[in-house]
Formats: structure tokens, C-alpha cells, sequence
């Protein structure tokens, strides 16, 4: 099912959660709204699984109008950030709910609804234990019971509300992975809200970057992490050197370091950042191109394949991240406390004033 | 980079020899709390059934089962048996009313429902004869219409009602407040309606908070004395409850019949905190 | 420079509407409430109404009343204290020793609660009396006088204090005990500089509801006070004597009294409360 939405407006009192958003789903996708917290993300999932009136603005499924359809029958299926799983029920029952619940007419018989149950908790790997009660699992335990049950009612839209915020490292990864392939087999609509950026790069085919109630971008992960649209989305998803300077006759002047900034030639004397993230960092021992400026080595963790380097910056007193290869970094034989020099090999330059470039 | 959001937070238990009181200090306030406990609670439930007995069983059992002593008990039970669902069910419509959504007036409502906390039950009878009673509001309509309110079960009931209004409701309103409304918000979302998402989701939930509220609840209504004493008008036989009678038969200094009427309401009492300690037994243990 | 950030959602959210429900549960708890607690209430103003200003004064004023007030202010104010006093210690007890039978006593520090206040006050009576278990050993009388008063007060509000302490103390983080001792604070030390100003917003509250609960007690106390006039008459005792002799318009102004300084006592414990919990809040 497409999901469409216009023009979305939600207040909460004199806060505004979600400011005129507008996003059109394809069956089929997985989306991840992803943002720091109160950016409206969670608001706008709510939304649309109508757990929240909106003020302004519409939803629709399959281009059919359902903003005042009640959330019970919307076909949704919902999974909650803390599961909210019904406690005093066995992980059967809690994922039979669904289907024990709806009127006479339409429920399954019995045996249907078992075997609908255990289908579901075999594909979860939580066959053995549907005799449990929720406190009794572990935390990527609930986490797949309450996926099962939000599936078992047949959803033409999965909706999950910071799905591995509770879990711990370990757990998250292999959710991740899992979550993906889930929605590989059964190809629902989905949607979650995550605050974890190397989550939504990871798993969804597209990411709404979204902050303070409206969106920042929108767009495949590649997209969003190579070439952000502004300085929120450069902070948001990864690590980011800045290099605050002013600009001069159409260059960032940042301590001895300058470069053209080709799209403001005509800007002068205002404040800017460049957005620099720490793989695009240059380092060499010697200095080969004028631009490079002198920096010492504070601190380097080498561990794993790419070795994150913490620099000194000699003109101004500032610290910088890089990242380079291991291999590269055998070459250099770089040691803690060493002189070197640093160039920026890309960079994305942002005027404060005017987010527009 | 992942950070684990496991907010499991396990307070490091304290090294008791570092962390506890001098040995003497320990035991001297342990026997004085124990002694307070013993002079204040214990001595008067002992001082209760050893009078109740003192004349021999005999005359224990013709106490209670004397005639005014029986419609006492009788009406002690009426009263509770509607007094109590009544108040339960009130109790459950005005958590969820409270908890479940957010409106204007809400703390002001909260604080409603307590007031019969904070007046004095005499007082809470004495309202009843305001508007009942011969020279009440409504009081001359009532009798004219041969439907007493004051001096009978009616008036009882009222003031019965209105000193406990806030027993359940009071149980409930923080324990689903605590629980919130996710679970609530899931089943709804999985397609249930209003009654099975209260009925299958969140009764169950609650269901030990208000057995502990009905049960305290109960204790009050069957024990109340000061409301009850003003509005019943204590008819012999006809409109004194348990409470009443033992007052009555106090005053005629039948001591051990009062005692022994006041063991029944004892053993009352002693059943109401067993069944309050499993349930929180049960609640901890859970 | 790491930029991303890592927090929860707040869920200080608006309650949701897709539970329903809620026009028909306000309104019944709003009509229940009006009917049995607010409307009979009301009544109250609207006799008073009736009665002159002379009139009021003239009872409110009447030296028997007046001195009922001292009696009801005065045992209630010396109970609740008593009650802070022994509350705190027993939940201490309770919470932090261990010894034979804690969890019966546990459970019988309730029977206050459940005990009906007349058999409360027979049976303190038995126990106070000048020939009674305890009576006849004191070298001086304690039921018919105003102490017996506030014996029946005590056992009263005995549950308040320590049902409200009792949570706080079990989550004193030992943490900050640990770190208390381990910067050189003796045991005294720690519990009145650590352990102590954490309890007092629930000292205070036990103390509130124990001293406005034992303002309009009523059952237990009037078999223990011998009620006698100018001496051990309690305030709630006066509207009950008034109503015996049919006189309303005095019950009522009585009534108003009571009620006036009951919630003025609120709000003044209120304030303190707000004040204290404020000034602690870290």
C-alpha cells in the first residue's frame, strides 16, 4: 500500500511537533524517519497509524482518503518503542490478540488462529516459547514477539516506533539485519522512527531526515550521507570536522587554511562552516600541497580496519578527526605526537545566513 | 558508533558493617518501635476478643446472635453490598476518565474526588440532614411522599457512599498513571474495541490495585461510625448498623456484648490486612 | 567531534484520543461526584446563609465551642507529632532491620486503617480506663482526660506516617549513604544530613494527613474523651450535640468552622510542602 502525506500539521500546545510535512511512500518501501528527538518523527508515525489526530493535512493509503478513519481500522500494525506488550498474557495470546478480538463474522476459527500463531512465532524463532510470559524474555525477545503479533492481523502497514532503541549493541545489529529481511518476505509498507543514524543507513530503502517538525531531506542513504542538503543533515548522519571561518573574495578562510568557494564568489566578509567528514581528511608527512596546514597527532586508535586519527591543529587551536585505511596508515607510519600535514579533500561549505547554497 | 540505551540501572548494594548503626543503637530502636507497636496496636485487638470471651462462649455466641445484634449485622451487609459496587464502579470510571486523556480541570477533579478525605464524617452526615432531613432542602417532599431518607437506609447509604468515594478511585488513578496507555494504544491498534481493549487489556492490569481499593473500601463502609451515627437515627433493631449497635450496647454497659459484636468487625479488619498483604505479595512477586 | 546524538523521545506527550471513552466517563464521574459529594456540600454554605452574622458569631464563639476547638486543634497537633516521631522510627525499623516476625508487623501497622473507629475506641478505652489493663498501672489518668484523646488519635493516624515514609526510605539510594560515609561522615552525621532531609516531604505529608484525619475523628474518640464539657468535648462532638437538639443552624456553623480550618491547614501544608520539595529537588 502507498502512503501519501500532505501537508501534515501537529501542535501540541504552543509546540509544534510536526510542521507542514509532506512525503509520498511507495508500496512496498521501508522508510526510516529518522531525527534527534523532538523532531516530530514519532509524532508523525503516530499520526499515521492514528494514535494522534492531525490539525492540518491529510493521510492517505492507496491515494484513498483515511485521516478520520479510526486507528483500529486502518490495517495497521504498530510496534511500539517499549513493545507494550500485554503483560499478563502468554507470547501466544499476545500475538493471537489481533485476531481473538475482531467480531464474530470475520474471526478465524481456533485451530486457525493457532496455527496462524505458531506460523508466525516459528518465523520469529520463538516457537518454544509462546508459553511464556513477556518477562520472561530478553529485550530482542519482546521485540520479535511484539513484531509477530503486530503481523499476525495482516497489516497493509508496518509501523514501528524506534523499533532497537532498548536494546543493547549486540542485539540491534542482528534486529537490524533481521528486520530487513522480514520485510523482504512479506514486502509491507513500512515505516520506522529511529534516532540512530547508522540504524536508518543501514536498514531503510529511503531516509526522512527530519528536524524540528519539518523535513530536512529526503532520500536512499547514499544520497543523504554523501551529499547532505544542509548542515543539520552534514551533523546528523556521521562524524564531522567543521572549519569555521569567513568568507573573502569567494573563499573560506579558516586559521592558514583558505579554499574557493565557486557557488559565493559574490560573498564576502560573512561567517561560514565547512563540513569536512573525517575519511575525506588528507594526511602526509610532508608537505606537498600549499593548502596543507601543520597539525599534531594527539591521540590514535587503531583498531579494526580503519584507524581514527585526533589532530592538533597548529594555526588555530583546534581539534580535528580523521580516518584513513589501515594500510594507508602503515604506510604513513604515524606515531602519537608527531607533525603532520592535513588537507581537506572535499568540502562543503555553509554560510549561517543563508542555508541556501 | 552504538550506544546501548539499556537503562538498567543496579544500585550497588551497601557493605552493611560500614553503613549500619552501633549494635545498641539498632536494638534500642527496634524494642521501642516494637513496644509502641505492642502498647498501640496489639493490646487493643487482644483487649477486644478477651473481653468478647471473658463471660465464656456461651454468652459470645448469644451476643451475636441476638436479635438486634443479627439485623445489625444484617444491614452492615446491605449496605456494603450496594455501597461498595457502587463506589467501585465509580472508582473505575473516574480513573480511566483521569488517566486515559489529558483535559482542563483534570488535578481540579482529582482533588473533588478527594474531598470526603478531608471532612470530618460527622460532617459528611450532617450534610445529608441539610438536604434530607424534615427541615432539609428536600427533606418535606421526601416525607411527603412517604420515602424517609434520613433515619433510614437511604440516608445510611448516602452518607456510607460519600465518606468512601475516594477509596478506589485513589488505588487506581497512580497505578494506571504508571502504566500509561501504551498497551492500551496496541490493543487498539490491532483492531479491538473500547469494551474488549478495557475488559482483556487493561482490567487485568489493574486487577490487584482494585481488589486492595474494594477491600479498603469495604473496611470503611462496614466500619463507619461518625456519618452513619448522625443520619441513621439509631433505631433500635431497624437502623443501627454493626458499629452502632456496639455504641448502644456500650452505653448500656453490656460490655461484652459490645466487645463481642466488636470482635466480629475485629476479625473483619484482620482479614481485610491478610488479603492486603497477599496482594502485595503478589503484586511484588510478579 | 562527534555530532550525533543520542536521547530518548520525551514522552511527555499529549494524551492520546483514540481511546474512547471520554465524554462518558467525565460525565459520570462528574454527575456522581455533584450528586453525592459537591451538591449535599453546597448545602452547607446555603444554611449558613440563613443564619445573621450575629447569630454565627454567637455560636461559633460560644466558650464551650471555643474550648472544643482547643481540645480538637491541640491533641490533634500533639498526635500527628507523635505519630512523626514513632512513624519515622517504625518505618526505619521496618525498612532497614531485620528480626523475628517483621512481616507480621509489617502488616498490622494497617489495622488503623481497617479497624472500625468504634471499636477502636472501646477497646482503648478498655485498655485506658483507671481499672483497665494499662489504667491501672499509670500513676495518673489517661482515659476521660485529654490525654486519652490523643492516645485515640495516635492509634488513628499511627498508618499515615509510616506509609508514606516507609517507600521513600526503601529508595534512599545507598549510593549516596556510601558516598556519605566515604567522605568521613560518622553514622549521625549521615542520617541527618543525607538521609533525613530526602524523608521530610514525606514526613510532611504523613504529619498533614494524620493531624487533618485526626481534626474530624470522631468514633474513636468519644468513648475515650468522657466528653465532658469545657474539658474533653471534641468539635465534631459539638455538631453531633447541636443536631441532638435539633438545632441545624448551629450544626452548620460549627460545620463551617471545622471545614474552613481543615482546608486552610491543607493549604498551608501544601505550601510548606511545595516549598520543601522545591528546595530539595535536585
Amino acid at each position: 500500500m502507498s502512503i501519501t502525506i500532505q501537508n501534515v500539521k501537529k501542535q501540541f500546545g504552543d509546540f509544534t511537533a510536526v510542521d507542514n510535512v509532506s512525503i509520498d511512500i511507495e508500496s512496498g518501501e521501508l522508510i526510516a524517519l529518522l531525527g534527534p528527538s523532538g523532531s516530530g518523527k514519532t509524532s508523525l508515525l503516530r499520526i499515521i497509524a492514528g494514535l494522534e489526530q492531525l490539525d492540518e493535512g491529510a493521510i492517505l493509503f492507496d491515494g484513498e482518503n483515511i485521516t478520520n478513519i479510526h486507528a483500529k481500522e486502518r490495517n495497521i500494525g504498530f510496534v511500539f518503542q517499549h513493545y507494550a506488550l500485554f503483560r499478563h498474557m502468554t507470547v501466544f495470546d499476545n500475538v493471537a490478540y489481533g485476531l481473538k478480538v475482531r467480531p464474530r463474522k470475520t474471526r478465524p476459527s481456533k485451530k486457525e488462529i493457532r496455527d496462524k500463531v505458531m506460523t508466525l512465532l516459528s518465523l520469529v524463532k520463538l516457537e518454544n516459547f509462546a508459553d511464556r510470559y513477556p518477562n520472561q524474555l530478553s529485550g530482542g525477545q519482546r521485540q520479535r514477539v511484539a513484531l509477530a503479533r503486530a503481523l499476525a492481523v495482516e497489516p497493509k502497514v508496518l509501523l514501528l516506533d524506534e523499533p532497537f532503541g532498548a536494546l543493547d549493541a549486540k542485539v540491534r545489529k542482528d534486529l537490524r539485519r533481521w528486520l530487513r529481511k522480514m520485510h523482504n518476505e512479506f514486502h509491507v509498507t513500512s515505516i520506522f522512527v529511529t534516532h540512530d543514524q547508522e540504524e536508518a543507513l543501514d536498514v531503510a530503502d529511503r531516509i526522512v531526515v527530519m528536524n524540528k517538525g519539518h523535513i530536512e531531506q529526503v532520500g536512499p542513504p547514499e544520497e543523504v550521507y554523501d551529499h547532505p542538503n544542509s548542515p543539520f543533515v552534514y551533523d546528523f548522519l556521521g562524524n564531522v570536522n567543521l572549519f569555521k571561518g569567513r568568507m573573502q573574495n569567494g573563499q573560506l578562510v579558516n586559521g592558514n587554511f583558505s579554499v574557493d568557494v565557486p557557488e559565493a564568489e559574490t560573498t564576502s566578509e560573512a561567517e561560514a562552516i565547512g563540513y569536512v567528514r573525517p575519511h575525506d581528511i588528507h594526511i602526509e608527512r610532508t608537505k606537498t600541497f600549499d593548502d596543507a596546514v601543520q597539525a599534531n597527532i594527539i591521540y590514535i586508535h587503531a583498531i579494526g580496519p580503519i584507524v581514527q586519527i585526533e589532530l592538533h591543529r597548529d594555526d588555530i587551536d583546534e581539534y580535528l578527526e580523521a580516518e584513513l585505511p589501515k594500510e594507508q596508515f602503515r604506510a604513513l607510519e604515524l606515531k602519537r605526537g608527531e607533525q603532520v600535514y592535513i588537507r581537506p579533500r572535499q568540502l562543503k561549505v555553509f554560510i549561517p545566513e543563508d542555508f541556501s547554497i | 558508533m552504538v550506544i546501548s540505551l539499556d537503562s538498567s540501572k543496579q544500585s550497588v548494594k551497601a557493605d552493611p558493617t560500614s553503613l549500619k548503626e552501633p549494635r545498641i543503637v539498632r536494638i534500642a530502636l527496634t524494642t521501642l518501635s516494637l513496644l509502641f507497636l505492642f502498647i498501640f496496636l496489639v493490646m487493643p485487638l487482644a483487649v477486644i476478643f478477651i473481653s468478647a470471651l471473658r463471660k465464656g462462649l456461651d454468652v459470645y455466641v448469644a451476643s451475636i446472635t441476638e436479635s438486634d445484634a443479627l439485623s445489625a449485622i444484617q444491614l452492615t451487609l446491605l449496605v456494603a453490598v450496594i455501597a461498595v459496587p457502587l463506589n467501585t464502579l465509580f472508582g473505575i470510571i473516574a480513573a480511566w476518565c483521569i488517566t486515559k486523556f489529558n483535559f482542563k480541570g483534570r488535578n481540579l477533579l482529582i482533588t473533588i474526588i478527594d474531598l470526603p478525605f478531608a471532612v470530618s464524617p460527622v460532617i459528611a452526615g450532617l450534610v445529608f440532614i441539610l438536604v434530607f432531613g424534615a427541615q432539609g432542602l428536600f427533606g418535606e417532599w421526601f416525607l411527603n411522599h412517604d420515602f424517609p431518607i434520613v433515619f433510614a437506609l437511604p440516608g445510611i447509604l448516602l452518607a456510607s457512599l460519600f465518606v468512601t468515594v475516594p477509596f478506589v478511585a485513589r488505588e487506581l488513578i497512580p497505578l494506571m498513571q504508571a502504566q500509561g496507555t501504551q498497551e492500551e494504544e496496541a490493543s487498539v491498534s490491532l483492531g479491538a474495541n473500547g469494551f474488549q481493549t478495557f475488559w482483556h487489556v487493561t482490567l487485568p492490569n489493574i486487577k490487584w490495585g482494585l481488589l486492595y481499593g474494594v477491600i479498603l473500601c469495604n473496611a470503611r463502609v462496614m466500619g463507619e461510625f461518625g456519618a452513619v451515627s448522625v443520619v441513621s437515627g439509631h433505631v433500635r433493631g431497624l437502623t443501627n448498623t454493626m458499629p452502632l449497635h456496639i455504641e448502644v450496647l456500650y452505653n448500656e454497659y453490656q460490655f461484652t456484648a459490645a466487645f463481642a459484636v466488636a470482635s466480629l468487625m475485629s476479625l473483619l479488619a484482620i482479614l481485610t490486612i491478610i488479603i492486603k498483604n497477599i496482594i502485595e505479595w503478589k503484586t511484588a512477586h510478579r | 567531534m562527534t555530532l550525533s546524538q543520542h536521547t530518548t523521545t520525551p514522552t511527555k506527550r499529549k494524551k492520546i484520543t483514540v481511546l474512547p471513552g471520554f465524554k462518558l466517563t467525565l460525565g459520570y464521574t462528574v454527575l456522581y461526584i455533584s450528586i453525592l459529594v459537591l451538591l449535599p456540600l453546597s448545602t452547607l454554605v446555603w444554611n449558613t446563609m440563613q443564619l445573621s452574622w450575629a447569630d454565627f458569631w454567637a455560636v461559633i464563639t460560644d466558650p464551650r465551642v471555643v474550648a472544643s476547638y482547643k481540645v480538637t486543634f491541640g491533641t490533634a497537633l500533639i498526635a500527628a507529632m507523635i505519630n512523626v516521631i514513632f512513624g519515622t522510627m517504625i518505618a526505619w525499623v521496618l525498612v532497614r532491620y531485620d528480626f523475628f516476625g517483621k512481616k507480621l508487623i509489617d502488616g498490622l501497622v494497617d489495622l488503623p486503617f481497617a479497624l472500625p473507629t468504634a471499636v477502636a475506641g472501646i477497646a482503648l478505652t478498655a485498655l485506658y480506663a483507671p481499672n483497665g489493663w494499662i489504667g491501672q498501672f499509670l500513676p495518673f489518668q489517661v482515659a476521660f482526660t485529654p490525654l486519652g484523646i490523643i492516645v485515640a488519635l495516635t492509634f488513628i493516624g499511627l498508618p499515615f506516617v509510616v506509609r508514606t515514609v516507609q517507600p521513600v526510605l526503601e529508595n534512599v539510594g545507598a549510593e549516596s549513604e556510601e558516598a556519605s560515609a566515604s567522605l568521613g561522615a560518622n553514622r549521625l552525621q549521615t542520617f541527618t544530613k543525607v538521609i533525613f532531609p530526602e524523608l521530610i516531604p514525606a514526613i510532611l505529608t504523613g504529619f498533614t494527613l494524620a493531624f487533618s484525619r485526626a481534626l474530624g475523628e470522631y468514633g474513636s474518640v468519644v468513648f475515650i474523651a468522657g466528653n465532658m464539657p469545657m474539658k474533653t468535648e471534641i468539635t465534631p462532638l459539638m455538631i453531633m450535640t447541636k443536631l441532638e437538639q435539633y438545632d441545624y443552624a448551629g450544626a452548620t456553623a460549627i460545620a463551617v468552622v471545622m471545614l474552613v480550618a481543615s482546608f486552610v491547614i491543607l493549604l498551608v501544608m501544601n505550601t510548606i510542602q511545595w516549598l520543601v520539595s522545591r528546595k530539595y529537588t535536585v
